[in-house]
């Protein structure tokens, strides 16, 4: 079938979602990965590019919709350009990350689940994140920052916000 | 005790052990030539098994038997999958393999290829591993590059690729069944067993699901023999482990010992002892999902039987420490949110139990618990226990049922004075 571009994902992401296509012993296997693409070039899952994804595919665009619905991953709101993630669960919370996600609400000024209104950061609390000898920690974007501090997360977080004001 | 030679972690903080040359100038690839050039498919399997190579991954099932099952004699394609989706909370040692060490894991998922005549494996990696991801696709090509991968490998008409997998973040997809369903591009839910994945897994082939740890052992066994591997550790826990050492310890971290250490040599020879020197409370020694040890039973050894006797589990050997300070059933619920959320929702005494077991243990932290509730909770336990399709129902069950049954008196305290227990406190961070 030929492919005429609705103008959703970008070249890379079509040619990705192309290779992935055929990847599989079965086409329907690259689903998951599909949806890390979408991810990845939109932080989140934006509805039409998941659609012409579907399409690009060959497959049920509900298929795509039912399986980024199930997994975390895949927020269906756009987040915050520093989508900060925060574990929550027993060892890391020995570890203050109760605290940790305080420090972040009163640092940034919002809730959980909320973004900041320059749209520069976003938190949420996570379960496990695979990270338990080197807590607190918390994910921001794909990066893990591990073994935090009070002082380290404030660097962290200028850091970052240094860094957008400059491109 | 003398000094124990590493076996996983040798080469761990090598100076870029993650490179094909420096990983096969350390013998890195000798043992997938030697086992794809002088030995059979059969044979690769029989030294596996006299070695006693157990799942790494917490069930502890004998890694060759479970290639032994098999069927033999059908025609349709046979699929390894590495279970790479580490996600029991308190376990962080595949990501460390994973990242250092990618090729010994890749090694490892050749030599299981060869051995089940596996044309495609997968290894299907929990989202979250982002660097680990890329260090396996990277270390995959490069060994690609050498021919390790590929087609007719060794010239020996043995064609072998690799497939790295990212899941989508869901606890349940650790599950070897969810995860082959998740594979196929569906939601994780878990099948009904049997039929075993070695008879009808992904796709409908049969399929052998091996954890990270237990393939990186395999390049070692090849090499340095079944009798060597069984004279490490316990006569039916044999090798070593990689314990993961998190929560109130000095050090946390991943330690390789052999199988059978001492829980107390483990906290406080390697471990660095308990935090700020409190009192320890309690252990959960196998990853959240098995039931708490108490201070007093840390003279446990750490091997599947020992930690059976001793009425909990080695698990995924994710050993998180508690002291003094932390609240018990601040503990319990915080597990059990774990559960709550990472539930499937498809069998109801899942669905329905780890969330009443939420509600209830977070109105007793909070102070509105009633004595009733004690019994309540384990009467859940019993209707969640063995009622599921999957083991997440009977993962979620031990963290509630063990520490009402050993620290019963700190509940009771907790419901009659609607408090925590003097001296628990809320956990900082420096």
């Amino acid at each position: 079938m030929e492919y005429t571009a609705k103008g959703h994902l970008s070249k890379d992401s079509i040619s990705e979602i192309l290779r992935l296509k055929t990847a599989y012993p079965h086409r329907k296997s690259a689903i998951l990965m599909v949806l890390h693409v979408v991810f990845d070039q939109y932080g989140y899952m934006d509805r039409e590019a998941l659609a012409e994804a579907a399409d690009l595919m060959e497959l049920p665009l509900v298929d795509f919709e039912q399986a980024s619905s199930f997994y975390t991953l895949f927020p269906n709101q756009p987040v915050g350009k520093y989508h900060i993630q925060v574990c929550r669960t027993l060892s890391c919370h020995l570890r203050g990350a109760q605290q940790l996600v305080d420090m972040l609400r009163e640092f940034l000024g919002i809730g959980v689940g909320e973004v900041t209104p320059d749209g520069l950061f976003s938190l949420v609390e996570v379960e496990c994140l695979g990270s338990c000898g080197t807590a607190p920690m918390m994910q921001i974007n794909d990066a893990y920052y591990e073994n935090l501090t009070r002082s380290s997360v404030i660097s962290i977080l200028d850091e970052l916000r240094a860094k957008a004001q400059n491109g | 005790m003398a000094e124990f030679e590493k076996i996983l972690f040798k080469y761990i903080d090598y100076p870029e052990q993650d490179r094909i040359s420096t990983y096969m100038k350390n013998g890195g690839y000798a043992a997938f030539s030697k086992a794809v050039t002088t030995m059979t498919p059969e044979e690769v399997t029989d030294v596996v098994i006299k070695s006693g190579l157990r799942g790494r991954g917490g069930a502890g099932f004998p890694a060759g038997r479970k290639w032994s099952f098999l069927p033999k004699g059908i025609d349709k394609p046979v699929y390894l999958t590495v279970n790479a989706d580490e996600s029991e909370p308190g376990t962080f040692k595949d990501r460390e393999l994973m990242e250092k060490d990618p090729h010994m894991v890749i090694e490892g998922t050749l030599i299981a290829a060869y051995a089940i005549k596996c044309k495609i494996a997968f290894i299907y990696i929990r989202g979250e591993f982002t660097f680990a991801a890329r260090q396996l696709i990277r270390a995959i090509e490069e060994a690609r590059a050498k021919g390790f991968v590929g087609k007719n490998i060794f010239g020996k008409g043995i064609d072998i690729d690799i497939i790295v997998h990212r899941g989508g973040g869901a606890y349940i997809c650790g599950e070897e069944t969810a995860l082959l369903t998740s594979l196929e591009g569906g939601m994780g839910y878990p099948r009904v067993k049997p039929p075993f994945p070695a008879v009808a897994g992904l796709y409908g082939c049969p399929t052998i699901i091996n954890n990270v740890e237990t393939l990186a052992n395999l390049s070692h066994i090849i090499n340095r023999g079944a009798e060597w591997f069984a004279s490490i550790g316990t006569p039916k826990s044999t090798g070593s482990k990689i314990f993961c050492l998190s929560g109130h310890i000095n050090k946390p971290g991943n330690y390789e010992l052999p199988m059978g250490v001492p829980l107390r040599e483990l906290l406080y020879d390697h471990g660095g002892g308990i935090r700020d020197g409190h009192n320890l409370k309690a252990v959960i020694p196998g990853g959240s999902s098995v039931p708490v040890l108490t201070a007093d039973k840390i003279d446990v050894h750490m091997d599947f039987e020992s930690l059976a006797e001793a009425g909990s589990m080695l698990g995924s050997a994710g050993v998180i420490v508690i002291d003094e300070t932390m609240c018990i059933v601040r503990a319990a619920l915080n597990l059990a949110q774990f559960y709550q959320h990472e539930s499937c929702g498809q069998c109801t005494p899942c669905r329905q139990g780890t969330y009443w077991m939420l509600v209830i243990l977070n109105r007793i932290e909070h102070g509105e618990g009633r004595m009733e509730d004690l019994d309540t909770l384990l009467d859940i336990c019993d209707n969640i226990e063995g009622n599921t399709i999957c083991p997440l129902g009977d993962a979620a069950v031990p963290s509630v049922r063990s520490t009402i049954r050993q620290f019963r008196d700190e509940y009771e305290y907790h419901i009659t004075n609607k408090a925590c227990l003097p001296g628990t406190i809320a956990q900082g961070f420096e």
